[in-house]
């Protein structure tokens, strides 16, 4: 359930008090993350990024739910990176369709998603449920 | 003037900068991110609210009292450009939106001067504002679009440029000094070099107005711009001197109101200089509280300005240096107060993002220059730029939260 999934982040953050704590564990989910390898990390996976960069690839799986790995330039892109990842990953088409997305902003480490074009993190979601709606419209004609 | 009277005398001026004056993330506001834009002082902030509050009144056209007092004074920021600029005449003098806009003009009215096979030269440190359109102008007139190479320490290769650069060049644009790392350029010499060649000379001074004053007769070019934003002034104005027998020559940059003398259903004339490239309403107000910028410049005098941030500048990049792992790029004694550097396997976004919510404010990145980059091996720097109001202290906690930062990141 990805509302479940975004209460849990929100809860495990609600711990750290002090912003250093919030960055220390953003940057250590970062260095967790399995990313992609460097073969992978071609443009064609690039969702784009001005300053640092996101690479996502997603599958659709033969349960049909959507498999998603990604990667940044940057280590709390990363780790911000890895909390997306988590929250939509094995999740079904439809279900990400109608997602609120809505815990990066009370986790206050993005105080607006739409306008962070800066890291790439808006545009990673954007590309996420473009995936998610190629593959909805592919189920549908199957 | 010693370095402690200096010190005290630019630490005073703080006060007149109200934005200065808050916390971000609970932390005092340090403000190191002054090459992209410079704070205003109150004076100028007062000015614009008195402009709506009393003289708003479309200007050059009007027969009535605040029509030509926001005229007058309209027109008397023009006057305190040529006098700041060392210009023969004050119509030499045009408003545009900003340096990009300026840029864009003089590719597009400089068109006709291009033909197939010429040359339009340009370095590889510009910004994208002083390189994209030269490009574009070579491509469109089949025209050679050349660029003088940056060298590893950050300075122009002016070597190649007096082997290359020569009767086939038409156009030579640069910058005085670097946005990305702060470099003052050898403007003079590439001026004589340009003009020895037949070339047109335009140089973006957008980095150069705030930290040393400008005399373009002295220079010697054709063409010179700034950004008023970038010299404690508003946004959304830019300044461009042209030779007046050259912007007589040359056509129009857009059409409508302002710029005509008469209109009729056969054929339209054109209004004479400056109007002849001010077409339709202005940024009146930040035109006119940009005068105050230019009297705040030369009250404090720029002398000061560069003499105390170059002393931070100094100051930061020592300090820097103990870090390890440290990368300056272009520490040059020939700089402004712009430090531009990475730290070894830590990208310049997550410094930049730990730093802020230090209440550090930088600018992370390429800066609008990826050829720059490209040529030093990165993809872009984290930048501290330094102001006249900036403090010894802003560069202590500068360093004290930069250090934090590399820490958490390692």
């Amino acid at each position: 359930m990805i509302e479940q999934k975004q209460q849990e982040i929100i809860e495990e953050f609600a711990f750290f008090e002090e912003w250093m704590h919030k960055y220390e564990h953003i940057i250590e989910l970062g260095k967790e993350m399995k990313g992609l390898s460097d073969e992978e990390k071609k443009d064609d996976l690039l969702v784009a990024g001005c300053q640092s960069k996101v690479w996502l690839k997603a599958s659709l799986q033969s349960n049909g739910t959507v498999h998603f790995e990604a990667d940044s330039d940057a280590i709390i892109t990363r780790g911000l990176v890895a909390l997306v990842v988590g929250v939509f990953n094995e999740e079904t088409p439809e279900d990400i369709l109608k997602a609120n997305i809505h815990f990066m902003n009370d986790i206050g480490l993005v105080s607006n998603l739409s306008q962070t074009r800066s890291n790439g993190l808006a545009a990673m979601v954007k590309q996420i449920l473009l995936f998610a709606t190629v593959f909805q419209a592919q189920q549908k004609s199957n | 003037m010693d370095n402690d009277t200096l010190q005290h005398k630019m630490k005073e001026l703080r006060n007149q900068f109200p934005t200065l004056n808050q916390t971000v993330h609970g932390r005092p506001l340090v403000y190191l991110d002054n090459a992209a834009t410079t704070q205003k002082p109150q004076r100028v902030i007062d000015s614009v609210t008195e402009y709506y509050t009393k003289w708003n009144a479309n200007i050059h056209r009007g027969a009535h009292f605040l029509a030509n007092a926001s005229t007058e004074k309209f027109e008397a920021t023009r006057s305190a450009l040529a006098e700041m600029l060392h210009a023969n005449f004050r119509e030499e003098i045009i408003f545009t939106q900003g340096s990009t806009d300026s840029v864009n003009m003089l590719s597009t009215i400089l068109e006709n001067e291009v033909e197939e096979g010429d040359e339009i030269w340009v370095t590889e440190m510009e910004h994208h504002a002083n390189f994209v359109p030269w490009q574009v102008l070579a491509e469109k007139k089949k025209a050679i679009f050349r660029y003088i190479p940056m060298t590893p320490s950050g300075e122009w290769d002016m070597d190649y440029a007096k082997r290359e650069l020569g009767s086939k060049a038409k156009i030579v644009a640069f910058n005085y000094v670097s946005n990305a790392l702060g470099t003052i350029n050898p403007v003079e010499e590439l001026i004589a070099l340009a003009r020895s060649a037949g070339a047109c000379v335009v140089i973006d001074g957008a980095q150069a107005v705030a930290h040393f004053d400008i005399n373009v007769q002295t220079l010697n070019c054709d063409f010179f711009l700034f950004s008023a934003h970038k010299m404690y002034g508003p946004t959304g104005l830019g300044i461009l001197w042209g030779k007046k027998e050259l912007l007589e020559e040359l056509p129009p940059y857009r059409y409508g109101g302002e710029m005509i003398r008469k209109v009729s259903v056969t054929g339209t004339t054109f209004n004479e200089l400056p109007f002849k490239y001010e077409a339709g309403t202005p940024n009146i107000e930040a035109v006119i509280a940009f005068n105050e910028s230019i009297s705040f410049c030369k009250e404090v005098g720029r002398e000061n300005m560069h003499a105390h941030e170059y002393f931070l500048l100094k100051t930061a990049t020592a300090r820097l240096k103990e870090i390890e792992g440290m990368t300056v790029y272009a520490d040059l004694p020939n700089k402004v107060g712009v430090l531009s550097f990475n730290v070894e396997g830590i990208h310049s976004a997550d410094i930049g993002t730990l730093l802020d919510q230090q209440g550090i404010a930088v600018r992370t990145g390429h800066h609008c220059t990826q050829p720059l980059w490209e040529k030093l091996g990165t993809t872009g720097s984290v930048r501290a730029s330094f102001a006249c109001y900036n403090t010894l202290e802003d560069v202590e906690l500068f360093i004290e939260a930069l250090n934090k930062s590399v820490n958490m990141l390692r």
